[in-house]
């Protein structure tokens, strides 16, 4: 049976028709719609290179945007990855108590993404929130974690990091999955234990720790929910990310060719990081079972 | 290390995970001076009053509607979710058939490409079909085994499965739908819960979808919902606007209690995304 084709084509078929109505085909359209001026009232004009021209010598506000995303991707994500793969470590032990710990650590990545969290963010960092009143209890002046733009993308990346959970459970199943038997011989040849992290558990899981930077990467660059609900983009445009940026574009000016340029641009940016993990990926990504290649 | 540091450690990090979540469930109960001079979590007062005006709303609805407005989207995705995925799923794991490999690695890609440069091209096209302020545009893609994070979930979670069971039913003369509902959708079983329990949190979760796609206040979900409630009580009761987000935190904490084990084990599996 599974040697007959047809039936497997068959099965897959839902999804053919998906990749090409849902994925692909407004994927072609987007990147159509980057070199038109296109909105509401008329219909889709050519321009050629117009839209990117724009964005590349004349938009202030673009740069400001794209400086914002970057900056933000460049803390969040290895901010949010080391620290899961810390806790991971912490954790992976035979030890009581594993499964509350897990979950805890766990529940702000069920929430993290939602609206009522956002919300309720925006009462934390507020000037007399908890975040500050537990400052103060360490006799710290309060910080205007949302009113000041050197401040408020701290706000969204704490939020981002709060929901390391999902990349720690990861973690934790790969770090359960290394021999035992290797820290034991380390243990008798006198490695301490910071040496045993970077030296056996590091370079082991070193193909997981490239699949969560890849995903995170590519969370962390699409991130909306928090800068829309949490600071607005503002202020100043110091949370304004591309995410905002394009559907302000997109959705509120109706700026569709415009738009599209800019997830164009997104689009390009994630495309060219995850390229260059892929290839950075051969000189430092070790995969079981094939021969080490390092000294 | 030592297990005392360990528990150190860890509980620090529990507090810091827990404690803000507990905070805001006290200061529902707290009026606006309380919440912004006590970092303590108990209130002066039990009062639901917050709980009752939040849920009420602004609007000529209350957040009954809301909730009720989230389980029609949530559920039929659910359901043409699981079908669509386990469909495509079982193909990608068993058979062999033109452009497999291919195929499935168009699937793995997708997962990479960001979702917002879906976003306008996927208005236009349900612009155009009539479809917008519905919501088809939020259920139909999942017909389509489009949510690629669960077809790789159940491919590598069928995959670890021997196929000793299929060719015993083979033998005795099984047939393809058969097989998928007497074998194959009993072994998926676990991970078919981790399927509906991640796309019932994510599907609740989603704001930029609803955002995009609806225009009338009567057809809003919860997430939309309180981006209005919010909009509209500036510098009113706070505590109105953190209860009824508690409360619009609860199904999702609900669930992720109930099968926490399933999900966390099949998170972990399908290596995916929170």
């Amino acid at each position: 049976m599974y040697e007959n084709k047809r039936l497997g084509f068959l099965f897959v078929l839902p999804f053919v028709l998906g990749v090409l109505l849902f994925k692909l085909f407004p994927f072609v359209m987007s990147f159509a719609l980057s070199f038109s001026q296109y909105d509401v009232m008329d219909p889709p004009v050519y321009v050629g290179l117009a839209n990117y021209r724009e964005l590349a010598f004349e938009d202030a506000l673009f740069r400001k945007s794209l400086g914002v995303t970057l900056a933000f991707a460049l803390i969040a994500v290895p901010m949010r990855v080391g620290f899961a793969l810390f806790v991971a470590h912490v954790l992976n032990f035979r030890m009581r108590g594993i499964n509350f710990f897990r979950s805890a650590f766990y529940l702000p990545s069920i929430l993290g993404g939602s609206i009522a969290t956002a919300v309720l963010w925006r009462f934390l960092f507020a000037r007399n929130g908890l975040v500050n009143g537990v400052l103060g209890v360490f006799g710290l002046e309060p910080i205007p974690w949302l009113a000041d733009e050197h401040y408020s993308l701290w706000t969204i990346v704490l939020l981002f990091m709060w929901q390391f959970g999902s990349a720690m459970v990861i973690f934790l199943a790969a770090l359960q999955n290394v021999p035992q038997a290797l820290y034991e011989a380390a243990e008798i040849d006198g490695a301490s234990r910071w040496q045993q992290l970077w030296r056996i558990t590091v370079p082991l899981i070193t193909p997981v720790i490239f699949f969560n930077v890849i995903m995170q990467m590519v969370h962390a660059f699409q991130e909306f929910n928090a800068p829309y609900m949490i600071t607005e983009g503002g202020p100043l445009h110091s949370t304004y990310v591309l995410a905002l940026y394009i559907y302000d574009q997109s959705f509120r000016y109706f700026n569709f060719g415009y738009g599209s340029a800019l997830s164009w641009v997104l689009f390009a940016i994630v495309a060219g990081l995850a390229g260059l993990s892929f290839w950075s990926s051969r000189y430092w990504v070790f995969y079981a079972g094939e021969k080490e290649t390092r000294r | 290390m030592k297990a005392l540091p360990r528990y150190v450690v860890l509980g620090a990090v529990s507090i810091l995970m827990l404690y803000p979540l507990a905070w805001l469930v006290g200061a529902t109960f707290k009026s606006n001076a309380e919440i912004f001079t006590q970092i303590g979590f108990w209130p002066s007062r039990l009062d639901f009053g917050a709980y009752a005006k939040g849920w009420k709303t602004s609007t000529e609805y209350t957040f009954a509607t809301y909730f009720l407005n989230s389980f029609l989207i949530t559920i039929p995705r659910i359901a043409v979710t699981v079908v669509s995925c386990v469909l495509v799923a079982y193909a990608f794991a068993r058979f062999e058939f033109w452009g497999k490999r291919w195929l499935f690695g168009v699937m793995v890609g997708t997962m990479m490409l960001p979702l917002i440069v879906l976003r306008l091209p996927q208005y236009l096209m349900f612009r155009e079909v009539g479809m917008l302020d519905t919501y088809w545009p939020l259920i139909l893609p999942s017909a389509f085994a489009t949510d690629t994070f669960f077809v790789f979930m159940l491919v590598q979670f069928l995959r670890a499965i021997p196929r000793d069971m299929e060719e015993a039913a083979m033998i005795d003369g099984c047939n393809a739908a058969q097989m998928l509902w007497h074998i194959i959708v009993p072994l998926l079983r676990p991970a078919i819960v981790s399927v509906i329990v991640f796309q019932f949190i994510w599907t609740m979760n989603d704001f930029m979808g609803p955002l995009v796609f609806l225009a009338s206040v009567e057809k809003y979900p919860v997430s939309l919902a309180l981006k209005m409630s919010i909009g509209a009580t500036e510098e009113v009761e706070w505590a109105n606007v953190i209860a009824i987000s508690v409360v619009a935190l609860i199904p999702s904490v609900a669930v992720f209690f109930a099968a926490q084990k399933h999900f966390i084990e099949g998170a972990a599996a399908g290596g995916i995304k929170g």
